[in-house]
């Protein structure tokens, strides 16, 4: 991956677009602007012709390719069958490269949070608990009111604002290595703690782990794993991407496990395909593709071993709606199963929501470099959630949370955001 | 007034970037060389759009109109020495009047919008092509685009029932009005749906509604040959019953559909038919009997009525999977479109069989058999001179082929830069020269959309 470039990657990938069109209505940025270059063909006739050498990449290529969501709407309504999250991919990480952005801030996110920050797992746990202990302390609350902020640059300000709850403690003291449930084992699983899960979410890894043990699975947790390196290739990082892929390989390898989960569905995307970041049939692309194979997102993997129903009653307690993540639905077509398994808990109602495959804003940190357009995309979202009427708002991707969570705070109507593990984990802890 | 003065009388800025204009050098055409232009325009009112007219003429510039360049047949792609004028911002529906079963339109709204307005209060805006989420209603007009359901509600023109047209120099002119009955002088409103952009812009679009079907039933039947499909088909027609759709799928197309989408035909169908029928439940319910016992006596291998919606659902993903499975196939897809007399459809989907084992290329063939109108599908690889060169013989023996069975060209897609090689043999030369006279009437500097249609 961090070889290929438009011009050397397999042609027939960019040839595959056949220009129709018929992922314009689907592109949130393309519904934004009506303007061709924003659109997934528009941005793929840019690409194409960067490879066919009738256009330099330019620092305008560039921004189109930080400007697009990253949110795969366009390969959901793609009958060609393009794939583009690889030219995506591949276009960000050459763009990176040869246009060194002048902007303080995109290097700022880059080196800090993507190289440093997100890679080290300790260094993100240990930022982690200064967060917490600052959260803890109303910290925040001082900082804010004393205008100290005032002193820093518009975005940065902004970030603040956006700086989720930590939840102490993180997973890696919520759970054992070996977890074995009650009941004889089914199979044996890894269990992927994610990066930004393990330290704002920590909760939800060990519901994961519970509604696991619940449905017979044996869990296996490595403590040491860290970022599966999504942000990174999202971002055109691929160096550290393939850093990150080789070390959580080997976290997992000989331990002859039947799936390996994960609960956050921007990672999911990515392992699914982790054997696309090397050389084809190097030592590093077999051992990757071996484990891609075992990836499972938690939803799939309940309803493909056949989940246990909660055993609960009809009632209509809360109403709660369910906001499909892009990469779970449009990145693994994954749909059916959270329905399914939402539907099962009968003390609750469950309702759909409107356009709840178009993408929230979020969508890695796009929210951070494009706050504008996200937070365009966020409050079409809340709509959407408001109109439903629902108190409880369901979704599988820590990024989508963090979002829509700090988007809403600033509006009347008060709703609690749930993991849809989280959502069943609780239904079992009732019904038994 | 230079392009400085043109921007500051405009809302929307023009698009002079050398990478918007990329995004503005194609349209969904395969194998045509993208062009850039000089500059995009976004008009926002009939006002902006007749001055950007003005401007063309005098400074003899060349106007591509544009839609959501979802064309296939190359209106769209600019020339040397042309600007794009995209009608992408003037997408507000004017008026929606249900008394009258109108609906008034600017006309970059899409296809899509005007079915869901015309639904809400239960009406019906039958076409529907098969890009109709993105594709705009000036395109529809322009092209006079079809869908599947031709045979009984027929084709876009058959809902136009007036606009406003900006024709070359700016002038403003309006066609039409409410009145289902109308002889007041020459209806010229017909020339102009259909022009692909080469005699004028619409601004304002009025069409006509009609109120939607109360039911619909959908069959699906299976066969070993294509003639027992047609044999179906006329004898469904012949009873007489009009269904909405009866669209088929042939062999090539039905095992790209089994690879792809897995619907569960059988590997060695020939044909494959789908077809729906509705209007009062009581009547749709009888005619969907008749036409299963006429497709069973003309041989079908099997035949399924959906029992309900989600039935439905199920047995028309096999139709509406069809280009997608077959546009996975190859690196280039090359989605053609050919018409004959319904009687000839089995005739004409075996001479493209034919040309496909002797030009050695892969054709998958799909369309709607109740209007005769035939898509052949060429799987292939632009980057592959040697075999590009095949495809293009392979075309002009179907296209031959097609008329010499009564057939035409083009059933919906139409001209543009495409087949404009074959329109004179197409239509005559007698028809052919006139229509040229009245693009040299209209457009006597051939300032609109030049190159396309006429070679
Ligand atoms: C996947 C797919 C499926 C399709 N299915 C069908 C189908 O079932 N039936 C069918 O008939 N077609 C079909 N088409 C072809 C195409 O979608 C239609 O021709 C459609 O009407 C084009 O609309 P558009 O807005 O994209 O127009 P464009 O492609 O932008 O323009 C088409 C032509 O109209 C002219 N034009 C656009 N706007 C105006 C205006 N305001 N005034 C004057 N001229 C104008 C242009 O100059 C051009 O010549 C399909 C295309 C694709 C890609
Ligand atoms: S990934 Fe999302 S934003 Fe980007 S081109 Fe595709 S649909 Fe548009
Ligand atoms: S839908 Fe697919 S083939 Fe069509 S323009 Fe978009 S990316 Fe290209």
């Amino acid at each position: 991956m961090s070889t290929k470039t438009l011009h050397t990657l397999d042609f027939s990938i960019l040839q595959q677009c056949m220009h129709c069109g018929m992922c314009l209505p689907t592109c949130p940025t393309y519904q934004e602007t009506k303007l061709e270059m924003h659109s997934p063909r528009g941005r793929i006739a840019l690409m194409r012709a960067i490879a066919e050498d009738r256009l330099e990449l330019t620092e305008t290529f560039h921004e189109e390719m930080n400007y697009c969501l990253g949110c795969l709407a366009c390969e959901t309504a793609c009958p060609a069958g393009v794939d583009y999250n690889q030219l995506l991919e591949v276009s960000r990480f050459e763009a990176e490269k040869k246009v060194a952005t002048k902007k303080p801030f995109r290097s700022l996110i880059r080196k800090g949070l993507l190289g440093v920050l997100f890679s080290r797992q300790w260094l993100l746990r240990l930022v982690g608990r200064g967060l917490w202990i600052y959260q803890k302390l109303k910290l925040q609350e001082m900082v804010r009111k004393s205008g100290v902020l005032n002193l820093l640059p518009k975005l940065l300000k902004e970030w603040e604002k956006k700086t989720p709850t930590v939840q102490v403690p993180f997973s890696c003291d919520r759970m054992a290595v070996l977890e074995k449930p009650k009941t004889p084992s089914r199979y044996k699983v890894g269990m992927l703690t994610g990066c930004v899960q393990d330290i704002l979410f920590a909760d939800v890894n060990r519901d994961t782990v519970d509604v696991l043990l619940h449905n017979g699975c044996e869990v296996y947790t490595p403590p040491t794993q860290g970022c599966c390196g999504s942000l990174q290739i999202h971002n055109g990082e691929a160096k550290w991407s393939e850093y990150l892929a080789s070390r959580l390989i080997q976290e997992f390898e000989n331990q002859s496990l039947d799936a390996i989960i994960t609960n956050s569905a921007g990672c999911g995307s990515h392992l699914k395909n982790l054997h696309s970041l090397f050389e084809k049939e190097s030592e590093s692309y077999v051992k990757a593709k071996a484990f891609s194979s075992k990836v499972k997102d938690i939803h799939e993997w309940l309803v493909e071993i056949g989940y246990k129903e909660p055993d609960l009653s009809k009632e209509n307690q809360t109403k709660f709606t369910y906001h499909d993540a892009c990469h779970l639905c449009h990145g693994q077509k994954i749909t059916q199963q959270p329905r399914e398994l939402l539907k099962s808990i009968q003390d609750h109602e469950y309702c759909e929501l409107k356009d709840s495959q178009v993408c929230c804003g979020s969508a890695g940190i796009y929210n951070l470099i494009q706050p504008e357009t996200a937070g365009i995309m966020g409050a079409h979202k809340l709509e959407n959630i408001f109109k439903t009427g629902a108190q409880v708002v369901v979704t599988s991707n820590p990024g989508c949370m963090m979002h829509l969570k700090s988007l809403s705070q600033e509006s009347q109507v008060k709703l609690e955001w749930k993991h849809s593990v989280s959502m069943l984990a609780e239904a079992y802890r009732r019904s038994s | 007034m230079d392009l400085i003065a043109l921007q500051k009388s405009l809302r929307e800025p023009l698009l002079l970037g050398i990478e918007d204009l990329l995004a503005y050098s194609y349209d969904g055409t395969a194998g045509i060389e993208p062009q850039k232009p000089l500059f995009v325009a976004f008009p926002t009112s009939a006002e902006e759009l007749s001055l950007l007219l003005e401007w063309a003429q005098t400074y003899r510039v060349a106007v591509i109109p544009r839609g959501s360049g979802t064309g296939l047949s190359g209106g769209t792609v600019p020339i040397a020495n042309s600007f794009v004028l995209c009608s992408s911002k003037m997408n507000r529906i004017l008026e929606f009047d249900p008394e009258n079963l109108t609906i008034l339109v600017e006309p970059g709204v899409t296809t899509v919008e005007i079915a869901q307005k015309a639904e809400s209060v239960g009406l019906f805006y039958p076409p529907d092509p098969g890009s109709m989420k993105i594709s705009t209603i000036g395109g529809n007009v322009a092209n006079n685009s079809g869908g599947l359901r031709g045979l009984k509600y027929g084709v876009t023109k058959d809902y136009v029932m007036g606009f406003e047209i900006v024709l070359a120099g700016g002038n403003r002119v309006w066609f039409g009005n409410k009145c289902v009955k109308d002889v007041a002088g020459y209806s010229i409103k017909d020339f102009f749906v259909g022009s692909e952009g080469t005699l004028g812009v619409f601004s304002k679009i009025l069409l006509r509604l009609v109120p939607k079907p109360k039911s619909k039933k959908t069959l699906l039947a299976v066969y070993s040959s294509m003639e027992q499909a047609a044999k179906t088909v006329s004898q469904i027609v012949a009873y007489p019953i009009l269904p909405c759709t009866l669209e088929f799928l042939d062999r090539t197309t039905i095992q790209c559909v089994e690879a792809y989408a897995k619907v569960g035909l059988p590997q060695n169908a020939e044909a494959v038919l789908l077809m729906e029928t509705d209007g009062h439940p009581a009547v749709v319910a009888e005619e969907a009997q008749i036409m299963e016992e006429i497709a069973r006596k003309s041989g079908a291998v099997s035949v399924t009525i959906a029992k309900d919606e989600q039935e439905a659902l199920r047995l028309a993903s096999a139709r509406r999977s069809a280009f997608a499975s077959l546009a996975r196939v190859a690196p280039t897809t090359i989605l053609e479109d050919i018409t004959v007399p319904r009687s000839r459809l089995a005739e004409m989907v075996a001479v493209i069989q034919k040309v496909a084992v002797d030009y050695q290329v892969r054709i998958g063939t799909f369309g709607h058999m109740g209007d005769g109108n035939l898509h052949p599908t060429f799987l292939t690889n632009e980057k592959n001179h040697e075999e590009m060169k095949r495809v293009e013989k392979a075309m002009e023996v179907i296209f031959e082929q097609a008329i010499a069975l009564g057939g035409t060209i083009t059933g919906e897609h139409g001209v543009g830069t495409a087949k404009k090689a074959f329109l004179e043999k197409g239509v005559g030369t007698g028809a052919y020269g006139m229509m040229k006279s009245l693009k040299n009437l209209w457009d006597p500097q051939n300032i609109l959309n030049p190159g396309k249609i006429f070679s």
